[in-house]
């Protein structure tokens, strides 16, 4: 079996084609599509036998796992509101459940409540599941959801989602299995943000987070800050499936090759986000499984239009054409990313607009553009950082496609510390790098409209503000997805922030661990493994 | 009678010091800490501090009165034994440093136990025997040691002993430690890279020490009466520099209570070097207080039972 493999294939490719699966290929499609990358016949079938064998398995019950994230200090909280890196996501949807949460494609499910109805995207009611109860024995009632949304608007909860929340400007309590919101202005997005996973559904009256007493898969057995936190199997819990695991374990390694080692050693069963330069390390390791999520994070170039020299037309074109988004794709990123067209909306959002082409690398188009703006020749400096992933060595890249049409960028290297309060926003030509939103009007109302506070480009247009107000207060989702096309095409062309890739979020496991798959919120499944993972026998 | 007294001055000097510089340690970690942009409340909202989220946050944790004040607050719970409250997991401090103090301790007296007699058998050897080849060995490996920098040894280890031949863990913290088998198992990494970082600075200290000391008149003298090379050394020298020697030792291992942080992040070991990286980056006063006052302690403890064993071995200030 081993002889018919080609010898350069790696978990990359593995993952390339689970993918393709996911995302609905046929295996004639896959076929077509590998032997287009000169793959045998033969070859081929066993190939996709292995990937199509880690998509569908049936899942056991039993053993216990532990897993290890990347960042992890006296700061960790189970305090839902408060969370701010993966080890509180971890917990925070071991432990408890939201209202709502986003499945593979990005769809609202339902999971504390029933049903999440509306007519006019204004006034909603939300009926909970009946007798959901919390780790303390207490059932869930309206009045535990009606408390755990309110106190985000409270400035003592120091609350991550303040802002998102504060379109909530009513909550209260129909009956015990009621809950009726009302928004200041309409958004049908309200199940998917209700699917954060800072509106973790709490007890009424919750103040002590040494322990936490949630409806999650996993009852709280050990949580020591910056150390280690134990989940046991919720035996009452109320998804009759799961959770699989009996036990779980999170601790976070900081240091990757630590954390990769430990992986290798057996001494943990997962390791989340691992650099795509260890990847060399772990492929074809046997035992080693990898999972790449392509949520949306980003590093782009940003060209301020307000400033020069953004603001001569023809600029941001030629940048546009002078990037080169496939060895961005290829060698930075190693593979691990999808082309980016210049919007924020990722390629696995249900909104993505599969029709917008990234503008072609294409020195000579650049060299007329940079030439009509009278740029040409002129010393340009481009401001990276490692702050922002990845953009020393985009920043590079451009340069060296630069030299060869005769325009002088410049890398302007800045240190990590104060990049976000110095830099990012304000040079004229510099390196951002945005984390994944689950929704295109959170991604457009923070980025691109006239009043957006990280307006990296500085675009304004009253068209844009309009159209995305509109899609907000849609019900109709097909009208919507319209919309959110046109705004794709309206910020690709016409905004100043270049997206060359959207980059993937490594997950390497034992292979013994099944059932992992993508989500919107990032990887490990956005957070929310532990419930739907199994480990095979 | 004397004597005794001039003893007992100069132990209460010692400990007087020791208390003013605390206090003067405790100050400058204050102001340093106030120095850096941003305040936990900030901190704790990352992204999404508004002003009015910044400023009710601080209302709500207590942090709108002056720093100032919280500190000589915190300094005067202190004097009554408090440690204080952790800004930001609002746990009390003893309880986060408990564990993580006595876990770092652990580590260092395993690591002392091993690397103080290897050291200074390697080194009296080394400067008995100066100019022979295990003199030049000693001398050569010390030196390899000191520039490879720990976090090298400490992955090599984890590559060769874990991921390769899988005879240790790769963590040493949350791995067996049932048996005594199983603990040393889970020692042996960070002891040993911990160990060549130690033991080479002491190594060397202590034979510049007895070497200089054998260079004396009185040394030569002894040698020219016909005493054995070993007696020489061992009863004449060493004695001699022994001060040196224990101020080398103690220097050497006030390093393992807080400057261990690259090894406790490449083995994830829970000690107090991380949990002091940690309140910096979360700007958790009442934590960077308390475990910048460990530190202190405990070198300041080193310093002195080194300097009072300096003390011990002089005859002329015993006299």
């Amino acid at each position: 079996m081993t002889d018919r493999l080609p010898t350069n294939w790696t978990s990359r490719d593995d993952a390339m084609v689970e993918s393709a699966i996911r995302r609905g290929a046929t295996r004639h499609d896959l076929l077509r599509m590998l032997m287009a990358s000169g793959v045998t016949l033969a070859a081929g079938g066993t190939l996709l036998g292995s990937a199509t064998r880690a998509v569908a398995a049936t899942p056991v019950s039993g053993g216990s796992l532990r897993a290890a994230g990347w960042s992890s200090s006296t700061a960790d909280t189970l305090d839902p509101a408060k969370g701010s890196n993966t080890t509180d996501y971890v917990r925070a949807c071991s432990f408890y459940n939201r209202l709502t949460f986003l499945d593979e494609t990005g769809l609202p499910q339902m999971e504390l409540a029933e049903a999440v109805e509306t007519t006019d995207a204004k006034t909603w009611q939300i009926k909970l599941k009946s007798g959901v109860a919390f780790h303390s024995g207490k059932t869930l009632d309206a009045d535990d959801v009606v408390w755990s949304l309110k106190r985000h608007l409270d400035p003592a909860t120091g609350s991550k989602v303040n802002a998102i929340a504060a379109q909530m400007a009513e909550i209260e309590a129909v009956d015990p299995l009621t809950v009726k919101i009302v928004l200041a202005e309409p958004n049908a997005d309200l199940p998917t943000i209700l699917a954060l996973h800072h509106f973790m559904i709490l007890a009424a009256g919750t103040t002590d987070f040494t322990a936490a007493n949630g409806t999650g898969a996993f009852t709280c057995e050990v949580f020591e800050p910056g150390v280690r936190s134990v989940g046991a199997k919720n035996p009452n819990y109320f998804k009759p499936e799961g959770p699989y695991l009996d036990s779980i374990e999170f601790i976070a390694i900081s240091d990757n090759n630590a954390r990769m080692n430990a992986l290798l050693s057996g001494d943990i069963g997962l390791a989340a986000k691992m650099n795509p330069r260890s990847m060399r390390m772990l492929d074809g390791k046997p035992g080693i499984a990898n999972y790449v999520t392509t949520a949306g994070n980003y590093t782009n170039l940003n060209i301020r239009l307000d400033l020069e020299p953004g603001a001569k037309a023809g600029f941001a074109e030629g940048m546009k054409h002078l990037i080169n988004r496939e060895m961005i794709q290829k060698s930075v990123l190693r593979g691990y990313a999808d082309i980016g067209n210049d919007q924020p909306v990722p390629t696995n959002n249900r909104y993505f607009n599969t029709e917008l082409e990234a503008p072609a690398f294409d020195p000579e188009r650049a060299k007329h553009a940079f030439e009509k703006a009278g740029l040409l020749g002129t010393e340009i400096p481009m401001v990276a950082s490692d702050a922002a992933a990845s953009s020393v060595d985009m920043a590079t890249i451009v340069q060296q496609a630069g030299a060869e049409i005769g325009m002088k960028l410049t890398v302007d290297r800045v240190p990590n510390d104060g990049y976000w309060s110095n830099y990012w926003l304000k040079a004229p030509v510099h390196f951002g790098h945005i984390n994944p939103r689950p929704t295109p009007d959170i991604l457009f109302s923070l980025l691109y409209a006239s009043d957006a506070p990280w307006n990296e480009s500085q675009y304004k247009s009253e068209k844009f503000d309009a159209m995305l107000k509109e899609a907000r207060g849609l019900t109709d989702e097909a009208k919507r997805k319209e919309i959110y096309w046109d705004l794709q095409a309206m910020v690709s062309n016409g905004a100043g922030t270049i997206i060359p890739a959207y980059m993937g979020n490594i997950d390497s496991f034992t292979d013994k661990l099944m059932g992992m798959k993508d989500n919107p919120l990032g990887g490990l499944m956005g957070c929310a493994f532990a419930e739907y993972v199994w480990l095979a026998a | 009678m004397l004597r005794s007294l001039t003893f007992y001055i100069l132990i209460a000097q010692r400990l007087g010091i020791a208390a003013v510089t605390l206090v003067i340690v405790s100050f400058a970690v204050f102001f340093a800490t106030e120095l850096l942009p941003g305040d936990v409340a900030q901190v704790l909202l990352g992204q999404a501090a508004t002003d009015e989220a910044v400023a009710g946050l601080r209302q709500a944790m207590g942090l709108d009165q002056p720093a100032i004040w919280r500190f000589l607050g915190w300094m005067g719970g202190l004097a009554t034994g408090d440690f204080g409250m952790s800004y930001v997991s609002n746990m009390p401090v003893a309880e986060l440093i408990a564990d993580r103090l006595a876990n770092s301790l652990r580590l260092a007296a395993v690591t002392t136990a091993i690397s103080v007699p290897l050291a200074l058998a390697l080194g009296i050897g080394a400067a008995m025997w100066q100019g022979s080849l295990f003199d030049r060995i000693v001398s050569i490996l010390t030196i390899s040691v000191i520039s490879v920098p720990e976090f090298m040894v400490a992955t090599l280890a984890v590559l060769v002993f874990a991921v390769w031949l899988g005879w240790l863990p790769a963590l040493s913290y949350g791995a067996e430690t049932g048996s005594i088998g199983a603990m040393l198992k889970a020692y042996a990494m960070p002891v040993i890279t911990l160990g060549f970082v130690v033991s080479a600075q002491m190594i060397r200290m202590t034979r510049a020490a007895v070497i200089e000391t054998i260079n004396t008149p009185y040394v030569e003298m002894a040698l020219l009466k016909g005493a054995s090379r070993r007696r020489m050394v061992l009863g004449h020298a060493l004695p001699n520099a022994l001060g040196p020697i224990a101020n080398a030792v103690a220097l050497s291992l006030s390093y393992l209570v807080g400057g261990v942080i690259i090894v406790e992040t490449i083995f994830n070991y829970p000690g107090v070097a991380k949990l002091m990286v940690d309140a910096v980056s979360t700007r958790d006063l009442p934590l960077i207080q308390s475990c910048a006052m460990i530190f202190c302690v405990s070198y300041l403890l080193l310093i002195t039972i080194a300097d009072l064993t300096a003390i011990l071995s002089n005859p002329r200030l015993r006299r």
